[in-house]
């Protein structure tokens, strides 16, 4: 893999409004970013698209890259992939056939629901979860922005991830083979399309993770589509002749749905980086062995609360309910695209651990790093107040030892500085005062070399 | 030679702090690029003994030191001592309360996994005196 693509960013900075401040800065949960020259600087290495910084900007700095609605004309025929946390973002609309009608009239040929995919992918895990010894709890591989959390921070639980394709990937492909036997067109005349809540979809589709490549021809924005659609909605539309996904499929949007459609007995989710990565943690020491399947969702509210929604997750979350109403409760697709789900949508690519923010050299030239760095520490006044640049003062300090930042970046350390040498200056004014413009001394008298004399 | 070496105090019934000192060494055997597979043995290792001391122990004393082949993890407290060792190393077995055992804690699974977790281990325990553990950890 070329080194551009391996680090890929959906997420990035609009250098022009950004004015340096340390709201990022604070929150990044990898402490990937770093202010220099008055901008934030995202560090690719360690960035993990998870848009923690999109939603905590004032300035609207940060974005998340996706396509434009015009990447679908460079297909002869399109597909659109919408997650289910669409059918949530309009007000008054509880049914999910009304959203999917007005995609068509976007200029898609076909709309395939990534929650039927979402009820594909439940049984292809739950069946490698019965058939199969895997180390508890079994991580889910759904949230492209935690895979890349426990490639960096959690490496030794890599093994736990189960290497099945997210929902999305799944809908692109049988989107695509559906369509293709149906209208007897070849697959690469079609594009599928991902209509996303979230900002990490578009770095899992450029730069993806156990897999090669990926089906999904281009990332679209709810958030970008949304005004064309709430004006389509208000149009009158013909009944739908497609399979449809069940309530099964649906929950995916909602925390806990994933968890609840693998159906094992034992099973937790987390949503919010914070708490994911306390939970990881937690698993790490080993204390959640007891656990068959954990789903783990960067977003508070899961992908309901995506950085490309337009609702509020909260509302969001409240209103599936009204949307479940309305939704077929038994999968009704037909089976045999159940039969073969576990081998046919499995990864291929191992996860591999992301160092970046390893200490480099031989372990003792990694050891002497280690000892700076904590002497360092000590030195800095703890106060973690980013004004030098870094998240924290142990950030700083490991910059530091890392050759991408001095002492001085610390304003503490400055002022310091800054008071030793105007003191500095102060006697050596003094003295040359003495030296110079000693008028009144005379041979024989005492050189006069005391500053308290003179005061 | 060893270069890094830190100690931390370890509160008796302390909840809050638990864990404080296991989540250090974990995130400096990180920093340091340990392998992953150890640093996980020495963060189950070193949370279980942590945990001990806040829980069976009058609270105690956590020595972590890393070298270039190895890291030295000692856990020492002044407290009861285990009567029958043992009977302490056999999984399963626990002398830890009900309060404990509600919290997740105290399944007799400490001292076992301590030794599993770690590449070498050595306990030495006295009724009145204290325990003192050492786990090593190949890199």
């Amino acid at each position: 893999m070329k080194s551009e693509e391996r680090y890929f960013h959906s997420v990035s900075l609009d250098a022009d409004k950004c004015r340096g401040c340390t709201n990022c800065l604070k929150r990044c949960p990898t402490e990937a970013i770093r202010i220099r020259n008055n901008k934030a600087v995202i560090i690719p290495a360690n960035c993990i698209d998870c848009g923690e910084c999109i939603r905590v900007c004032p300035h609207h700095a940060k974005v998340a890259m996706t396509d434009p609605l015009e990447i679908i004309q460079g297909f002869e025929y399109r597909i659109a992939l919408p997650a289910p946390a669409l059918y949530t973002q309009f007000p008054q609309i509880h049914r999910s056939d009304k959203i999917i009608a007005s995609l068509y009239k976007l200029g898609f040929d076909e709309v395939f629901e990534v929650a039927r995919a979402a009820e594909v992918i439940s049984y292809a895990i739950t069946r490698t979860l019965i058939n199969e010894d895997r180390p508890r709890p079994v991580i889910s591989s759904a949230c492209p922005a935690v895979l890349r959390l426990i490639q960096q921070k959690y490496p030794s639980l890599l093994d736990n991830v189960i290497d099945i394709v997210s929902p999305m990937e799944a809908a692109a492909r049988i989107a695509k083979e559906e369509f293709s036997k149906a209208h007897g067109v070849p697959v690469e005349k079609i594009g599928a399309f991902f209509i996303s809540p979230c900002a990490a979809k578009l770095s899992d589709v450029r730069s993806p993770l156990g897999i090669e490549k990926s089906a999904v021809d281009g990332v679209i924005a709810i958030r970008d589509i949304y005004p064309q659609l709430q004006s389509h909605l208000k149009e009158e539309f013909s009944p739908l002749e497609i399979e449809r996904a069940s309530t099964v499929g649906v929950r995916w949007a909602v925390p806990s749905g994933e968890a609840e459609a693998v159906g094992m007995r034992h099973t937790l989710c987390v949503d919010g980086i914070d708490n994911v990565k306390h939970a990881l943690e937690q698993i790490e020491d080993s204390r959640f062995d007891r656990l068959d399947y954990v789903e783990l969702l960067a977003c508070a509210n899961g992908c309901l609360g995506g950085p490309l929604t337009v609702e509020n997750g909260y509302v969001a979350k409240s209103r599936l309910n009204a949307i479940l109403r309305h939704t077929p409760a038994k999968m009704v697709q037909r089976s045999e695209i159940f039969e073969d789900a576990a081998s046919r949508f499995r990864m291929t690519e191992e996860f591999e651990p992301n160092n970046a923010q390893q200490l480099t050299g031989t372990m003792m030239e990694r050891i002497l790093k280690a000892a700076r760095i904590d002497e360092i520490e000590q030195t800095l006044p703890g106060l973690d107040c980013g004004s030098c640049g870094s998240p924290t003062c142990r950030a700083l300090a490991r910059d530091i030892v890392g050759g991408f930042a001095t002492e001085m970046n610390c304003i503490f350390k400055l002022n310091e500085r800054i008071s030793s040498l105007a003191s500095e200056m102060v006697s050596l004014g003094a003295s040359t005062r003495f030296a110079v413009g000693g008028t009144g001394d005379i041979p024989g008298n005492a050189p006069a070399d005391n500053n308290d004399q003179e005061e | 030679m060893t270069m890094i070496k830190e100690s931390f105090h370890v509160k008796q019934g302390d909840m809050t702090t638990a864990g404080d000192a296991s989540a250090r060494i974990k995130r400096q055997c990180k920093q340091l690029g340990i392998p992953a597979s150890v640093v996980r043995r020495v963060s189950v290792g070193t949370y279980e003994a942590e945990i001990n001391l806040v829980i069976h122990a009058n609270g105690g004393r956590i020595d972590f030191a890393v070298e270039p082949e190895k890291i030295t993890i000692r856990v020492v407290d002044d407290g009861p001592g285990i009567p029958d060792l043992e009977k302490a190393m056999t999984e399963g077995w626990s002398t830890a309360s009900n309060e404990v055992r509600n919290l997740g804690f105290g399944a007799g699974m400490g001292l076992p996994n301590m030794k599993r977790n770690a590449d070498a281990f050595d306990i030495k325990s006295e009724v009145g005196v204290g325990t003192d553990i050492t786990m090593v950890f190949n890199i």
